[in-house]
């Protein structure tokens, strides 16, 4: 049903499970798009002539949008980025800089690990990772030794784990941070597709958002920073429309959120955003946490009955993602065929590296789910997959 | 029977199956009738650059001929060690050292095989000539 909103599952046969990776575009985020480029195209913030007005409008439109669609306190909190790889660096080469050690979980991805390593920060030097249980929940005891024996410590820590789907009990992680007066950036990247997300609620510091994962286009994301910290944040990059006034003697700068968004901005795409946002208060949370949980449940029915089938963790605190392996066989293998069959899954480490050498995996298979998917997908995928095994096996 | 004979017969036999999903069956057989491959020998050294798969590859001279053997832990790609294996085994070091092809379109597979593999395809037969290469320079 809601697949008719999405061109894509028009014009393509494959069976689409890679939502993790990336979501498909509904026809309202691409026609907001073909509008801007073929209507009002113009550079904002910028030229004050009719179009370029009206770009500057729906831009700044936008970012009220998703201010109120995580329920942020302001505006200029929200910062538009490339995405959530972008909003990361962004706080770790600027505001993050200063901390004496940076605190991750167990279940983060590379654009959570990779960008710290660029800082010289390795595990036990300025970085500790958050021990799990070994249905890879977060282990909050071992946080909270962390943060007791790392006084000056910055929390960086993903919402849902691409690679398994577990989910973080944000708000308590948010919560114990704060004890110890520890700041809080969370990596959004799966959560606004999930599930609705209120940052004065949870009471997050920073966090960071995908457009591409939710809907929206690609290269667009935010940041959203709490206010208090504003003023403390320093930008990673400069340039045009950064600026109150500059000489050859220095240059002042705009407060948030210009001062942050520097050079041409993604506008098609922060535009396109915001009507995938619109799409979803349109939809609905409820509705869409309905359809989601009714076929992640009925997609782990059918795994369990798959011989021989290997899985790293229950569904418990588990969202959209589904990981496993098939003993004897690389899941490599598996991926070409189910690729040959038509069904769109990732195989491999999920640019989660350092969690597949704690489980001595190289990888796995992993089924990713959108609101959007049904019965039939994962019939289909649950054919494929039987019929890869048996070809492999046979 | 030449090198090129041999490619020639099993790109007879790929094109004979219009349904990818049948040319993988058909390699996943293939792969079965590969030789016991001695784990001894699955180290480092014997390892094939480039492959997404472990693939080990390793070579035995007897009179003027060279003649490969190896195994990799995917079961798909063990089909393809298996076609490599057989084109390039039983052949001179002179032959082996004049290769100069794309094995990829030889075998009419670039359709077939994702570019991650196809850089494995092209790293065996770069260990081939490696060890063909290290045999001319023995003499």
């Amino acid at each position: 049903m809601f697949k008719n909103d999405f061109p894509y599952f028009n014009n393509s046969k494959v069976v689409y499970l890679d939502n993790a990776a990336t979501t498909q575009k509904p026809q309202v985020v691409i026609d907001a798009q073909v509008e801007y480029y073929t209507h009002y195209c113009a550079n904002t913030h910028r030229s004050s002539f009719s179009d370029a007005n009206k770009a500057t409008q729906q831009y700044e439109n936008a970012r009220t949008t998703l201010k109120n669609f995580i329920n942020a306190s302001k505006n200029e909190e929200i910062i538009f980025t490339k995405g959530v790889t972008e909003s990361i660096n962004f706080v770790a080469s600027s505001f993050a800089k200063k901390f004496d050690t940076i605190i991750i979980s167990s279940l983060e991805h590379h654009s959570n690990i990779v960008p710290w390593h660029m800082q010289g920060r390795v595990l036990n030097k300025g970085l500790e990772v958050v021990k799990c249980t070994p249905n890879l929940e977060f282990d909050f005891e071992d946080f909270e030794r962390l943060l007791q024996q790392h006084k000056n410590a910055f929390v960086s820590i993903t919402h849902i784990s691409n690679a398994f789907g577990t989910i973080h009990n944000i708000k308590a992680i948010i919560q114990l941070a704060h004890k110890y007066h520890t700041p809080v950036l969370i990596d959004g990247a799966q959560s606004l597709s999930h599930m609705p997300i209120d940052v004065q609620d949870l009471d997050a510091d920073f966090f960071a958002i995908s457009g591409h994962k939710t809907f929206g286009p690609t290269g667009v994301g935010a940041l959203y920073v709490k206010e208090k910290y504003l003023k403390e944040l320093a930008p990673y990059q400069t340039g045009g429309a950064t600026i109150q006034s500059v000489d050859y003697l220095g240059s002042v700068l705009l407060d948030s959120p210009y001062a942050f968004e520097a050079g041409t901005q993604n506008i098609a795409g922060v535009i396109g955003f915001a009507q995938a946002l619109e799409y979803l208060n349109h939809l609905g949370y409820d509705s869409i946490q309905k359809a989601e949980k009714q076929w992640y449940e009925y997609l782990d029915a059918q795994l369990h009955t798959i011989e021989d089938i290997v899985f790293y963790n229950t569904t418990h605190h588990a969202i959209g993602s589904r990981s496993f392996n098939i003993k004897g066989i690389i899941h490599d293998d598996i991926g070409i065929l189910l690729d040959k069959m038509n069904i769109a899954v990732r195989v491999g480490h999920h640019c989660a590296q350092p969690i597949m050498k704690a489980l001595n995996i190289k990888g796995t298979i992993r089924v990713s789910l959108a609101f959007y998917n049904d019965k039939k997908d994962i019939d289909a995928f649950i054919n494929a997959l039987k019929k890869a095994i048996s070809l492999l096996k046979g | 029977m030449s090198i090129k004979t041999k490619i020639q017969a099993f790109k007879e036999d790929l094109d004979f199956f219009e349904d990818e999903l049948q040319k993988y069956e058909f390699i996943i057989d293939l792969g079965k009738k590969l030789k016991p491959f001695d784990e001894k020998l699955q180290i480092d050294k014997n390892l094939v650059q480039g492959c997404t798969s472990q693939v080990w590859l390793v070579c035995e001279k007897k009179e003027d001929k060279l003649y490969f053997y190896g195994t990799s832990d995917a079961i798909i790609v063990k089909g393809l060690v298996y076609m490599i294996l057989e084109i390039f085994s039983d052949a001179t070091i002179e032959e082996l050292n004049a290769i100069d092809m794309d094995i990829i379109k030889e075998l009419n597979l670039s359709e077939v095989i994702t570019p991650n593999r196809q850089s494995g395809l092209t790293g065996m037969i770069k260990k081939i000539k490696t060890y063909a290469n290290e045999y001319k320079e023995m003499r």
